[in-house]
């Protein structure tokens, strides 16, 4: 057991909070159960008790356990009341898990970005639980009037042994409740653990497998009307006249208007390019759609059309000129002139979508004083801040009730829709679902940058790594970490960035910069390790070894022993080294949101063609909270790192993209995943981290290394399978 | 708009709709049967996979006109409980990530075990193929196909 004072906590937030001018650093309740009358409970005739923010209980002892996060398929749905049931000790067949509200005063951080709901929610979610068992242990006393200490639970019970007596936690939450918040509270030891580090299914998967609603879209209010906006065609275009005449007389139609989303002050989540719309309103979703095409709209030129051709050439040049120099250890280019061998590479990858399966949406329904916003967003908190400033209300005005997502992987980190279905609403004075086409979608984006980055290392007579440097640029800002890996196990290292300013909207998408970079990195070590005749395992452990004993630099932001750790068990488990006859194998190994993952590939041929046999896989993330969820992560993260590396791109003229829907834009398919993916987990106890992300980046490396041995082509430029490199028939 | 009736699990509907409009819509907007999806409007992606008369279809791209007397079943409809032996087999591979486009996997899987109650594995991703899911959870849908298969034959 860990003994936690939880009212030094409660302390630190509240100076915390006064501090940070309101923000919550503690995920409780504290201050609602500390000031309600404690005859509150007993007056109400409610069959839920409210323990804390997290946690409800019945008299029957069904357990309800808010999950405060946003759900986007990274699972954190049933992994974050997980956390909180193995603490408070229940019976995991007696737990309903609810979305929670956006609620800045209850929970901290309601965000779905960075991997980080578990690492962030891990302590508050275990006090959560732990508290409540407490609360539930004292009420027992009391009722029995026998110490606490003499008490212990199990699955929903307190047990007295001295007396041999039993009791639920339904017969004892009218009381638990009337508590005060115990000072100290025990969490278990990790050996004691029952849930966690189990198998956990979906809690929405009955839902999912049976059609019932839970997604933004399949939101509705008695009286909603539909709404679908009008964007410019183009990047830097914007409206100067349109006739909607037509478009108006058409059956349902109710009002075409035009609204404007652009922020007072902008918030980081306020990225899109096109503020000014035209939004169709009416009254079904196929209604709104015609009309949507026989409105007639001039757009003007307002910042100049950006081309894929223009940002090819732009990052090019960039690459030739000197850039921002943000770490140098030695002297790289010293270092190069003397060595015995130079290896110089150059990697690109263009512009991504999100492509999320649900179609950006929203549910506004805004009144003079106050807005009820609904719908798929990974940023609430934010959103509410934009839609506060655009509809001048205050916090208390704007409530947010997250739904369900249908995929997140960036896109919803960015909520203008929801802002522009608050205008809408606005603007309407009738609540509005806001439906976004696929076409809508896909031109209308927040995209993953375009990025280009060399690479140039330096090898002695016998193969050591002499120096390493890497020059990145991308659109509007390079993929480079200047402390990651190689940093540190090298004398001489050098890394520079270029951003090249656009007029297109660009954000993060599922591990942002490491989903390129990870992948150009790793390549490239391939080709350095191949310089230096040395197998590619063992020419990175013997760089972690040098970061082990030596590290070069104080910054460096990885631990080399656990790095170093899931390579070594990936060449175990996928017996590398070991020839096979008509298979092809390429490694990478990277950190990033603060988990560790080591992939190999096996590709193997089938005629002429390849097919992925199999993707070997071992991550340490720390503790396991839901192993079922998460090699679910892990197999998506890798399925969908392998589909953008082959296939994705997203390319501009005159500034329109010119991929709109999935005929146009490849998204992988079925026949073209790996056959199997095995996964590995380092056990180290340590606390967990994230895997929404971190199985993606190091893919594409594993798999271009694979590609060299079976074609003997580097793959440089995403994706692989575009025309200019040598072409290679996948199995599919 | 025009008077149709159509026949959705069972069950015969009329709906005052224009003749264009797709089934899709029908569902979700008139018939408040959102568990069919949109995902792309254009029979790219699969998310709106129903059966008509048994044969799984885009429901985005078959304007309520041409129903007439076809029998519809929508992911509501597969069964009566959700224990069909493919949504079984769906819980018991925990499929699902985001979930949003599991029930036009699910309903292509049904219609095509129906017609290939042992299929292999090419068998099974090939017939699969036009169904995205985004989150990558293909592996387990493959999986889940062939327990589905085991119980069904």
């Amino acid at each position: 057991m860990t003994l936690i004072r939880t009212q030094i906590n409660r302390r630190s937030f509240m100076k915390l909070s006064a501090a940070a001018g309101g923000g919550m650093m503690l995920g409780f309740s504290w201050l609602a159960s500390c000031s309600s009358p404690k005859e509150q409970y007993a007056q109400i005739p409610e069959e839920w008790f409210d323990i804390n923010a997290y946690i409800k209980i019945g008299e029957n002892g069904t357990v309800t356990i808010y999950s405060p996060n946003p759900e986007i398929g990274q699972n954190v749905k049933t992994s974050m009341p997980v956390i909180v049931a193995e603490e408070l000790d229940i019976d995991w067949k007696n737990v309903i898990v609810e979305q929670a509200d956006l609620n800045t005063i209850k929970y901290n951080r309601q965000l779905a970005g960075g991997s980080q709901s578990i690492r962030h929610g891990w302590q508050s979610l275990r006090m959560a639980g732990a508290t409540g068992r407490r609360m539930m242990m004292e009420a027992a006393a009391k009722q029995w009037e026998v110490p606490v200490s003499e008490l212990t639970t199990s699955l929903g019970e307190v047990i007295h042994a001295a007396s041999d007596r039993k009791i639920g936690y339904g017969a004892l939450a009218s009381l638990a409740a009337t508590l005060e918040i115990p000072a100290e509270v025990e969490t278990k030891d990790n050996a004691d653990f029952k849930l966690i580090g189990g198998n956990i299914k979906n809690v929405d998967a009955k839902k999912i497998v049976t059609g019932k609603p839970l997604f933004g879209l399949d939101y509705e209010q008695e009286g909603m009307l539909t709404a679908m906006i009008v964007h410019p065609p183009a990047f830097g275009m914007k409206i100067k006249s349109y006739d909607d005449s037509e478009a108006k007389a058409m059956p349902g139609i109710k009002d075409v208007i035009v609204i404007n989303t652009e922020p007072k002050e902008k918030q980081w989540s306020d990225t899109n390019a096109f503020t000014e719309l035209i939004a169709v309103v009416g009254e079904s979703t196929w209604q709104v759609m015609k009309a949507k095409k026989a409105l007639k709209v001039e757009w003007e030129q307002d910042t100049p059309a950006e081309n894929t051709e223009d940002h090819l050439r732009l990052l090019s040049e960039a690459l030739d000129k000197p850039g921002e120099e943000i770490r140098k250890d030695g002297d790289p280019d010293k270092a190069s002139i003397k060595a015995a061998k130079v290896v110089e590479s150059v990697f690109s990858a263009p512009f991504l979508a999100h492509n999320t399966m649900e179609p950006m949406n929203f549910f506004a329904n805004v009144t003079a004083d106050k807005a009820e916003l609904v719908g798929p967003v990974q940023t609430p908190e934010y959103l509410r801040l934009s839609a506060m400033d655009l509809l001048g209300m205050t916090e208390d005005q704007v409530s947010i009730q997250m739904t369900r997502m249908g995929g997140g992987f960036g896109r919803r980190l960015y909520g203008n829709f929801g802002l522009e279905a608050a205008a809408i609403s606005q603007k309407m004075q009738a609540p509005i679902k806001l439906v976004y086409t696929r076409e809508d979608d896909m031109t209308q984006g927040t995209y993953r940058p375009a990025y280009r980055v060399a690479y140039k290392a330096s090898l002695d007579d016998n193969g050591n790594l002499l120096s390493w440097q890497a020059k990145g640029a991308g659109i509007p800002s390079d993929p480079l970490f200047p402390h990651r890996f190689p940093a540190g196990t090298v004398d001489n290292f050098k890394i520079e960035r270029v951003g090249i300013p656009t007029n297109i909207s660009t954000g993060a998408w599922r591990a942002p910069r490491s989903n390129f970079i990870a992948g150009a990195e790793q390549s490239f070590m391939d080709e350095v390790a191949e310089a230096a005749g040395k197998d590619p395992i063992e020419f990175r452990l013997n760089l972690f070894d040098r970061a082990i004993k030596d590290p070069v630099g104080e910054t460096n932001d990885y631990d080399p022993e656990r790095y170093a750790g899931v390579l070594k068990l990936v060449r175990e488990k996928s017996n590398w080294g070991t020839e096979m006859p008509g298979v092809f194998r390429g490694v990478s190994a990277y950190y990033c949101h603060n988990s560790y993952v080591a992939q190999v590939v096996d590709l193997e041929k089938v005629g002429n063609a390849l097919k992925i046999k199999k993707v070997w896989c071992a991550v340490d993330c720390g503790i396991v909270v839901n192993v079922e969820g998460a090699l679910n992560q892990i197999q998506g993260g890798i399925i969908d790192g392998i589909g953008h590396a082959m296939y994705s791109t997203l390319t501009f003229k005159d500034g329109k993209p010119q991929q709109e829907n999935f005929n146009g834009y490849k998204l992988i398919r079925n026949s073209e995943a790996p056959l199997e993916i095995e996964t590995f987990f380092v056990e180290n106890g340590i606390d967990p981290t994230g895997l929404g992300e971190p199985s993606l980046p190091p893919i594409s490396a594993a798999l271009a290394n694979a590609l060299y041995k079976a074609t003997g082509q580097r793959y440089y430029h995403q994706p692989f399978s575009s025309a200019e490199q040598v072409q290679v028939e996948m199995v599919g | 708009m025009a008077a149709f009736s159509i026949k959705v699990n069972g069950k015969t509907h009329q709906v005052d709709v224009d003749s264009d409009t797709p089934v899709l819509w029908v569902l979700r907007d008139h018939l408040k049967l959102v568990g069919t999806k949109f995902g792309c409007g254009i029979a790219s992606c699969g998310a709106c996979t129903i059966h008509a008369d048994g044969n799984a279809i885009r429901s985005c791209s078959l304007p309520v006109s041409a129903v007439k007397d076809m029998e519809l079943t929508t992911i509501e409809g597969l069964s009566k409980d959700g224990d069909h032996p493919v949504q079984e087999a769906w819980l018991e591979h925990d499929v699902p990530q985001c979930g949003y486009c599991q029930a036009g996997q699910i309903m292509n899987a049904a219609a095509f075990l129906e017609k290939n109650s042992n299929p292999s594995d090419e068998e099974i991703s090939q017939a699969m193929n036009g169904n995205i899911c985004r989150c990558g959870t293909y592996i387990r849908i493959n999986q889940a196909i062939k327990t589905a298969a085991s119980k069904m034959s």
